[in-house]
């Protein structure tokens, strides 16, 4: 018998097909569009091929605004990836603190990014600021708002306060799957705290963590909302990240062609970073054999 | 190498036990000799791998003392217990080499490099590892897991002694075998004291010298394997052990005889009228098929034949009753009663075996 050929069984993708369209595709299509053009206003655009690319990728701005932003996102990694696991090896492993460690770890992870932001702007202030007013009662002249190295210390600290708990968490629930077997044969080897930390946790943490650094790195590499309630990408540019040297540009500036340009080549290095992430991770998992 | 004295202990995973229904380890008194190998048997949630982490010193026990030798070592760990552990599943180190691995255990207790090389090689000959001791652990099967577990068990040789929680559940049939074989020669070479916790009664039978039953957090019986077959101490293990087990009938028992629902059966001792649940007990072995009015009446259900013999499966009482009978054998017609070997029946009242007043006369049997 011959198989039958019905290509009407396309029609079933459709739905998925216009939903897709109009959340992800014709938005991205219309930055697509600006940044391969150029307009004076009044709706009138005009051909400009490939140059808004070049002119981004050869411009210092863009450049010291990418420079930045791995900074940042390289430093908070540093520091909350390392914390993160500190705080979920000390945590209770059970009982009635375990819950409290977990509900108050929860806590920063619910408030709204704005909120975060309008939290530390204050706190850092140093006339009513409970961290500004401490550091200046100490003799330091904290001004987030003048010194770069104040704001970068500012934002770090907010972002460190903001997402810890998010590795913390997730290197704890990776430590708590760890079979009991696995300690008792480390004490019946007699191995140290650390070659416990060392052989056992670390390895069986490696995927959540994998996952905890790639979380990280995105969100930290996006971050706008938090650093413009605080800082506004001051002093001077000290802290105008990617996506606030973006808004800049693209509404500040009104100069939708290279700020679509930029937007573009900023997906492609999130989606190049990801691809990376799931590589190693689905390597990993063929290494473990699962 | 020493004597391990389990002193009053007991044991229970409740912060304030009040009943005996608490413990998950009843009271219990024991001495296990040294250098010699038990195995430690009972059902799945028995209390055996409990009593194995208190005497590795994993967990600290109720009640009672724990005794290597003289000294009470109820409140150390197991460093100073000094004991190796192999546990029911796999525990490997994945981001060490095989080798590292093993020579974990002798890293950490600060041994020369040189003499670790030694020891290391020697261990993987013995799991059949050798060609991969330089491989990373990560991705190995459960197999080759579970066997470097075994190895990292056996590493040391100064240990007191080595506990094996049902080590061999994840190995193939004929890797078993092996590993088992490995374990008693292992055994042989060094002397240590090897307790072995399974509930697979050939792995128990094979590979010990002592068998200790255990049953609802108790031990029931502690024995040679002929003990425990020809006479046990509780009811569970005639039933635990053998295939099938024991057969057990409600009986009134008095002097040498036992009535089951109003047919007398012949006893190999005298016995004062045992009080509480009566039953009597006899292995499928020594139930033999008749004809006639001889033995007590069964309805025969069928007939397995397991190669070796055939098992015959009948009911008594609506209870049912087994027997092997040999290779080939013909069922006479019109066969339907079941006859014991009066001196290989044993009589239990509420569930512990009563030891009769004395023996009737019988050549083979030995006193009791």
């Amino acid at each position: 018998m011959d198989k039958v050929q019905n290509n009407k069984a396309w029609f079933l993708v459709l739905p998925v097909l216009v939903l897709v369209a109009f959340s992800a595709v014709i938005p991205l299509m219309t930055v697509v569009n600006y940044s391969v053009q150029d307009t004076f206003g009044n709706n009138v655009f005009f051909w400009e091929g490939l140059g808004w690319f070049e002119q981004v990728l050869t411009d210092s701005r863009a450049h010291s605004a990418l420079g930045r932003q791995l900074a940042f996102s390289g430093i908070i990694l540093a520091i909350q990836i390392p914390l993160g696991i500190a705080i979920a090896v000390c945590m209770p492993k059970k009982g009635f603190w375990a819950s409290v460690c977990l509900v108050l770890m929860a806590l920063p992870l619910l408030i709204p990014w704005n909120v975060v932001g309008t939290i530390w702007q204050i706190m850092g202030r140093g006339d009513i600021g409970l961290v500004g007013y401490s550091l200046s009662a100490i003799g330091i002249d904290w001004n987030y708002a003048r010194d770069p190295l104040h704001a970068w210390i500012t934002v770090i600290v907010m972002d460190v306060w903001h997402w810890t708990s998010l590795v913390a968490l997730l290197a704890y629930a990776g430590l708590q799957s760890i079979p009991q077997a696995y300690y008792q044969a480390a004490k019946i080897d007699q191995a140290s705290r650390w070659s416990v930390f060392r052989y056992i946790e670390l390895p069986k943490m490696q995927g959540v963590l994998l996952i905890a650094i790639l979380l990280r790195f995105m969100d930290s590499f996006m971050i706008y909302t938090e650093p413009f309630v605080v800082t506004g990408g001051g002093p001077g540019s000290a802290t105008s990240f990617l996506s606030i040297d973006l808004v800049k540009m693209a509404l500040g500036q009104f100069d939708l062609g290279p700020a679509a340009a930029f937007s573009l080549m900023y997906f492609l290095v999130i989606l190049l970073v990801s691809w990376v992430f799931y590589t190693i991770m689905t390597n990993l998992d063929k290494a473990e054999g699962r | 190498m020493v004597q391990i004295t389990l002193d009053n202990l007991a044991h229970s995973y409740l912060p304030n036990p009040q009943s005996e229904d608490d413990f998950a380890l009843k009271q219990l008194d024991h001495v296990w000799k040294d250098g010699e190998a038990y195995a430690l048997l009972g059902a799945s949630g028995c209390g055996k791998s409990t009593l194995l982490n208190i005497i590795s010193g994993l967990l600290v026990p109720s009640r009672g003392r724990i005794l290597f030798g003289d000294r009470d070592v109820t409140h150390q760990d197991t460093v100073a217990r000094n004991i190796a552990q192999v546990f029911q599943f796999p525990v490997v180190y994945d981001t060490m080499s095989v080798g590292d691995n093993l020579a974990f255990p002798l890293r950490n207790r600060g041994m020369a490099p040189a003499a670790i090389a030694a020891q290391v090689q020697k261990i993987a000959q013995m799991i059949g590892m050798e060609d991969q001791l330089g491989r990373k652990a990560r991705g190995l099967t459960a197999d080759a897991k579970q066997k470097i577990s075994l190895g990292r068990g056996m590493v040391r040789e100064d240990v007191n002694a080595i506990l094996f929680d049902e080590p061999l559940t994840v190995i193939d049939p004929h890797m078993k075998w092996e590993l088992r074989t490995q374990l008693k020669a292992l055994h042989n070479e060094f002397g240590h004291t090897m307790i072995y916790v399974t509930h697979d009664q050939t792995e128990a039978l094979t590979f010990a010298d002592k068998v200790v039953v255990m049953h609802d957090g108790r031990v029931v019986q502690l024995g040679t394997p002929e003990d425990l077959f020809d006479t046990p101490e509780h009811t569970f293990v005639g039933y635990f052990i053998g295939s099938p087990g024991m057969n057990l009938i409600d009986a009134d028992v008095a002097g040498d005889t036992a009535h089951c629902g109003g047919h007398a059966i012949d006893l190999g001792g005298h016995y004062r009228a045992p009080q509480g649940r009566v039953q009597i007990g006899i292995r499928p072995e020594f139930v033999t098929l008749t004809t006639g009015d001889y033995g007590l009446p069964v309805t025969i259900k069928r007939i397995e034949d397991v190669g070796r013999h055939q098992i015959l499966r009948a009911e008594f009482a609506g209870k049912p009753i087994n027997a092997i009978l040999p290779e080939g054998f013909a069922m006479p017609a019109g066969a339907n009663r079941l006859h014991f070997a009066p001196d290989r029946i044993n009589v239990y009242a509420d569930d512990w075996r009563v030891a009769p007043l004395q023996a009737v006369a019988t050549p083979e049997r030995k006193a009791v």
